[in-house]
């Protein structure tokens, strides 16, 4: 056992945080609001950095890493809060190997979703319903949605479907069920990359801004949200980056159950860490101005994407 | 990033498994709890049976007597004895891992001929002389003082939390050598026997009903300066040798009698009609997911450690997060148990005591070996980089 990264995997996390902090510093992916969250030419970037083609194997044109990459790579991405259907259009190359390199942005959603809001409809080339009978493509123009102009997460825009078409097979019910797993293994890994972020926003803040005489980061009071802060973080990464091993190599685990786990503690920590940054910054933290609400609301997005806390704590209960 | 054991560790796995299955069928059921009198025989036969089979010591260097396993090794024996049901380190706690560690690190040889054998043979039993009644968090502030006379120190003062003090031999004691000197710079470490004149045993009772506790009343104890360990007033730096120790390994052992207080749960929701409860579902779910993560945290501390030689701050999240979660875990129990939760007996065939026992149990947690609010400033300040807050105590 070593459960801490390899060479490798450090220079691949280090190298996938230069790409997202060099092209989607946080005025740029606020400006990604006016197109929708997705602009082709940064898409390609990603593409072109492999960020969807990673797990594909060398043979067939991918990059031949496995999950554990994957959720170094999505880490980061959540770091910087990088907008745009990410997991969708990744774990969809696993079955499109157009969406692999960047020629396809794909959106998702569960058939069973009520009531029928599906993100980014403006933006992507095909959207994938999943049901459990398998996985079906539909192209945005066979779908009539109506927009909702005010999406809770200003950079995922947001769209209210009267129906949704039986589009055509592309995947059977394992590939659906592999889809699943392999997208709350992603968002997890989003979530904690974004719990990591708003940590680091709200520990500069709070040793910078002073009140009664002194930086308020030495007030056990705020102090204290920080550290448990940094914990949930810490800890729901643990939970990930074993979700991604064990993928990898189920026989050190139970992918299902490893997988639930890091969307639990993943989606608990960012909700809750951005809360709390928000709280450190006091009257700033509830401004626009300030990236927390940003990352909150995201998280709130990813809640609902690839099965909920609820949802996969009630996994875990019937996995006892 | 791989959580497969190596070759080696595999091998060590196997034998470890194949030695318990051995030896655990011949073991007596263990003693009442709060016969510690019985207690102290039945843990340190125990250890003298690790000790026969060359596992005493798992951890400690070779040079002191140890079995100089890795930290994977170490993380194996204390998965596989917790699994398969072996006795827990009990008694042997302080002096398997304060004070042997501290002596094979600071001791002089003539300590570590004499004390470190005993210790791994479970011939000698330590307890723990840190805290004072006005020395708890802020342990450098301590009072009790030793004045030197000849040979000897001559102790007096008043120490609290002494685990298991009616049943030790010997005791690591932190004295204040000089009353005149910056808090952190006038303690010093000794090994005080307990059988001295002047030292008064009193237990204390604890929320638990037990006498686990004891507090410690010292009237001019003579204790010999050839039993100090390192320099007179560098007892500060001794003592963190190993304050950092305990954070590292000291709680996986309940953390996976957790996860199986958590399974067994589940089973007596099923059995009480509670599993259509949502809320209770949920939450046993949320807190298996809650273990799972603390246990990859704990291998990937474990690794830290094996590349490092240091777990880093990553002890103290462990703590902070698994104190947060048992205390969760606890409440569960009661409000699952309802009215089965009025006695710490198992109530008919529900074998509920356990979870009664483990939450009035985790209301500790959150408070030995560093509190929360300790461990929450460590991260704060160490880990984050945030500022102190100005000391408020003398110097």
């Amino acid at each position: 056992m070593d459960f801490e990264l390899t060479t490798d995997q450090v220079d691949l996390k280090e190298g996938v945080r230069k790409l997202a902090e060099g092209r989607f510093p946080m005025e740029r992916v606020r400006e990604l609001e006016a197109v929708g969250g997705v602009d082709r030419a940064l898409w390609q970037e990603l593409a072109d950095a492999g960020v969807f083609a990673l797990r594909i194997p060398e043979g067939a044109d991918g990059v031949g890493l496995g999950m554990a990459e994957a959720a170094l790579v999505f880490e980061e991405l959540g770091r910087s809060l990088v907008p745009g259907p990410l997991v969708a259009t990744e774990v969809a190359a696993q079955l499109l190997p157009t969406a692999a390199w960047g020629a396809e942005v794909v959106g998702m959603l569960e058939r069973s979703s009520y009531p029928l809001v599906v993100e980014h409809l403006s933006v992507i080339d095909r959207l994938l319903v999943l049901d459990n009978a398998g996985v079906w493509s539909v192209t945005p123009d066979q779908i009539e949605g109506t927009p909702l102009d005010r999406p809770t997460d200003p950079l995922t825009p947001v769209h209210l479907l009267a129906s949704v078409p039986q589009g055509e097979q592309v995947g059977d019910a394992g590939a659906v069920e592999r889809l699943r797993l392999e997208g709350t293994i992603l968002t997890a890994a989003f979530l904690v990359g974004s719990a990591q972020a708003v940590t680091e926003l709200a520990v500069e803040y709070v040793k910078g801004r002073e009140q009664f005489g002194r930086p308020i980061g030495s007030f056990q009071a705020v102090k204290h949200i920080l550290a448990d802060m940094a914990t949930r973080a810490s800890v729901a990464q643990a939970a990930v980056y074993a979700a991604g091993v064990t993928l990898d190599d189920p026989e050190v685990g139970d992918p299902v159950r490893a997988a639930s786990a890091a969307k639990v503690m993943a989606g608990d920590a960012a909700v809750r860490n951005a809360k709390g940054a928000i709280q450190v910054h006091g009257g700033m933290g509830f401004t626009w101005e300030v990236d927390a609400h940003l990352h909150l609301k995201r998280a709130w997005l990813l809640d609902t994407q690839f099965g909920s806390v609820d949802h996969h704590a009630e996994v875990l209960a019937h996995l006892l | 990033m791989d959580l497969r054991d190596t070759e080696s560790d595999a091998a060590f796995r196997a034998e470890l498994r194949a030695w318990l299955s051995e030896v655990l069928p011949g073991i007596p059921p263990p003693p009442p709890e709060h016969d510690f009198e019985a207690r102290r025989v039945y843990d340190t036969a125990w250890q003298r049976t690790l000790f026969d089979a060359g596992y005493a010591g798992i951890n400690w260097p070779i040079e002191g007597g140890g079995r100089g396993a890795t930290p994977a090794e170490h993380l194996i024996f204390l998965e596989e004895s917790e699994r398969m049901g072996a006795p827990y380190v009990g008694v042997n706690f302080v002096g398997l891992l304060h004070g042997g560690p501290t002596l094979i690190a600071e001791g002089t040889p003539e300590q570590k001929a004499f004390h470190l054998p005993a210790i791994l043979k479970g011939e000698h039993i330590w307890c723990q002389g840190f805290s004072e009644p006005s020395a708890g968090s802020d342990l450098a502030s301590l009072r009790t003082k030793a004045v030197r006379d000849g040979d000897h120190y001559i102790i007096s003062g008043q120490k609290i939390w002494t685990s298991f003090g009616h049943v030790a031999d010997y005791c690591e004691m932190l004295v204040r050598t000089d009353p005149d000197a910056p808090k952190h710079k006038g303690i010093t470490w000794l090994i005080m026997p307990m059988h001295l004149d002047g030292i008064d045993v009193r237990p204390l009772r604890t929320i638990h009903g037990s006498t686990e506790f004891c507090e410690l009343f010292l009237d001019e104890v003579a204790v010999p300066v050839s039993n100090r360990v390192g320099d007179e007033n560098d007892g500060w730096r001794v003592t963190n040798v190993t304050l950092s120790f305990e954070r590292g390994t000291a709680f996986v052992s309940e953390m996976l009698q957790s996860m199986a207080l958590v399974s067994h749960l589940a089973s007596l929701a099923k059995r009480l009609d509670r599993w259509d409860d949502a809320g209770i579902r949920r939450e046993l779910g949320h807190l298996s997911a809650d273990l799972d993560a603390l246990w990859a945290l704990t291998k990937r501390n474990i690794s830290l450690a094996t590349r490092t030689g240091t777990i880093g701050l990553g002890g103290s999240v462990f703590k902070l997060h698994y104190a947060e979660m048992r205390h969760r875990l606890g409440d569960l129990a009661v409000r699952l148990l309802e009215r089965a939760s009025l006695s710490l007996n198992d109530v008919g065939d529900l074998a509920s005591g356990r979870h009664i026992d483990g939450e009035i149990h985790s209301i500790s947690v959150s408070i030995a070996a560093g509190t929360s609010q300790i461990q929450r400033n460590i991260i704060a300040e160490r880990l984050l980089g945030l500022p102190r807050e100005p000391a408020w105590t003398s110097s």
